[in-house]
């Protein structure tokens, strides 16, 4: 499968490092290698969703106890969590750091994942969500790193978008 | 049976407990009560109260944490039921309270009054521990033993579709977040208190560099 392992690893370290604790993730392609780490990592408590949404409550809950949390989900599933991010993450100033893989955009073969493509900016604008690429190694772990940052300061949800550029290895 | 008077009965239960709500006239009637620092009312983002318990209890598996569900918000989330049975927190008890309608909007039924059992789905999710309850004996019974069992359980409680005049109270959503986390933070135990602390110690190291 020709998912980055290398860059998979190195945006596994790059949560560790920023001391997140527990991932809810719901599996994709390009998130399998991510899932894997979180799986064998003692450390990391690993929570496997039904449906996104479900993810913006664990990690309401475990910001509420003082941890640091993640979530990693496909664009799809962005679209998914959408009200649990507005009426409970905006409403109740929640951290929510969402690692979302960027499907459907150019270079996308699978005709199905197209429409959520184009529309996974322009609602991360239309919500006022910040959010970043990760599209090389060289910058990857220092964004994210800045991205986890935002989110606790800020108190609110902050997406960072898994580019093909650096999932994906053809 | 009166969701008021469940309340009441397990009350010091709840006092003992990390609680976190639905929206509507549960959290109007639990406050007509008394609030307390460790009630949470998710005053919105309906279904998802079982996943911020979920997430409470594995992350404080010292602290006895309760939810306490309705049938309109469980029926938007029941993948919460397969969640919360996959990682069996011993610390959680789920309460969810069936009048088999949409209340807060007006009363429409849901579809726990054409026919839809709640129980039969929570057991069949795998949820270790499941009862029905119709009386205030055995509500406060089951909800006891529940907190005693050590045992991820679901209560489903049927009760009358009646409730408050008015669901705004004087406790702002903010206000009651941030005291909520203040105090659920005030109980993490030694073990987590040395890992929150060193993460601290890191961030102050790098202010003083700078």
């Amino acid at each position: 499968m020709p998912v980055s392992s290398v860059n998979s690893s190195l945006i596994y370290g790059a949560l560790k490092e920023c001391g997140v604790r527990l991932l809810s993730a719901l599996p994709e392609t390009w998130l399998v290698h991510l899932i894997r780490l979180a799986e064998q990592d003692r450390e990391m408590t690993l929570v496997r969703l039904a449906k996104e949404e479900e993810g913006v409550g664990i990690s309401a809950g475990a910001h509420f106890a003082g941890v640091k949390s993640a979530m990693l989900m496909q664009n799809h599933g962005f679209l998914a969590a959408i009200n649990g991010i507005v009426s409970f993450a905006h409403l109740y100033k929640i951290p929510l750091l969402m690692l979302i893989s960027y499907r459907g955009s150019f270079g996308e073969r699978d005709p199905w994942q197209t429409q959520g493509g184009n529309v996974t900016e322009p609602l991360l604008r239309a919500l006022g969500i910040p959010y970043c690429f990760l599209d090389e190694a060289e910058t990857a772990k220092k964004r994210l790193c800045h991205a986890q940052r935002l989110a606790e300061s800020s108190l609110q949800p902050v997406a960072v978008l898994l580019t093909r550029d650096l999932m994906w290895e053809e | 049976m009166l969701r008021v008077d469940c309340l009441r009965a397990i009350y010091p239960e709840l006092e003992k407990s990390l609680v976190v709500t639905i929206m509507g006239a549960l959290p109007a009637e639990l406050q007509s009560l008394g609030h307390r620092a460790n009630f949470f009312y998710l005053q919105h983002a309906m279904g998802l109260s079982s996943s911020t318990g979920l997430g409470l209890a594995l992350c404080m598996p010292e602290q006895k944490v309760i939810v306490l569900d309705g049938d309109g918000s469980l029926l938007m989330n029941l993948g919460s039921l397969s969640t919360m049975a996959r990682y069996r927190p011993r610390n959680l008890v789920h309460i969810v309270f069936d009048n088999e309608s949409l209340l807060s909007v007006g009363g429409f039924p849901t579809a726990t009054g054409t026919g839809t059992d709640l129980e039969g789905i929570a057991r069949a999710a795998g949820i270790p521990r499941v009862a029905t309850v119709r009386d205030l004996e055995s509500f406060k019974a089951a909800v006891i033993g529940g907190v005693q069992a050590n045992e991820l359980t679901t209560i489903i409680a049927k009760v009358e579709a009646t409730g408050p005049a008015a669901y705004v109270t004087g406790l702002t959503l903010l206000e009651n977040r941030f005291q909520f986390s203040r105090h659920a933070r005030s109980l993490r135990t030694p073990e987590d208190r040395l890992s929150l602390s060193k993460g601290n110690k890191k961030v102050t190291q790098r202010r003083r560099v700078r």
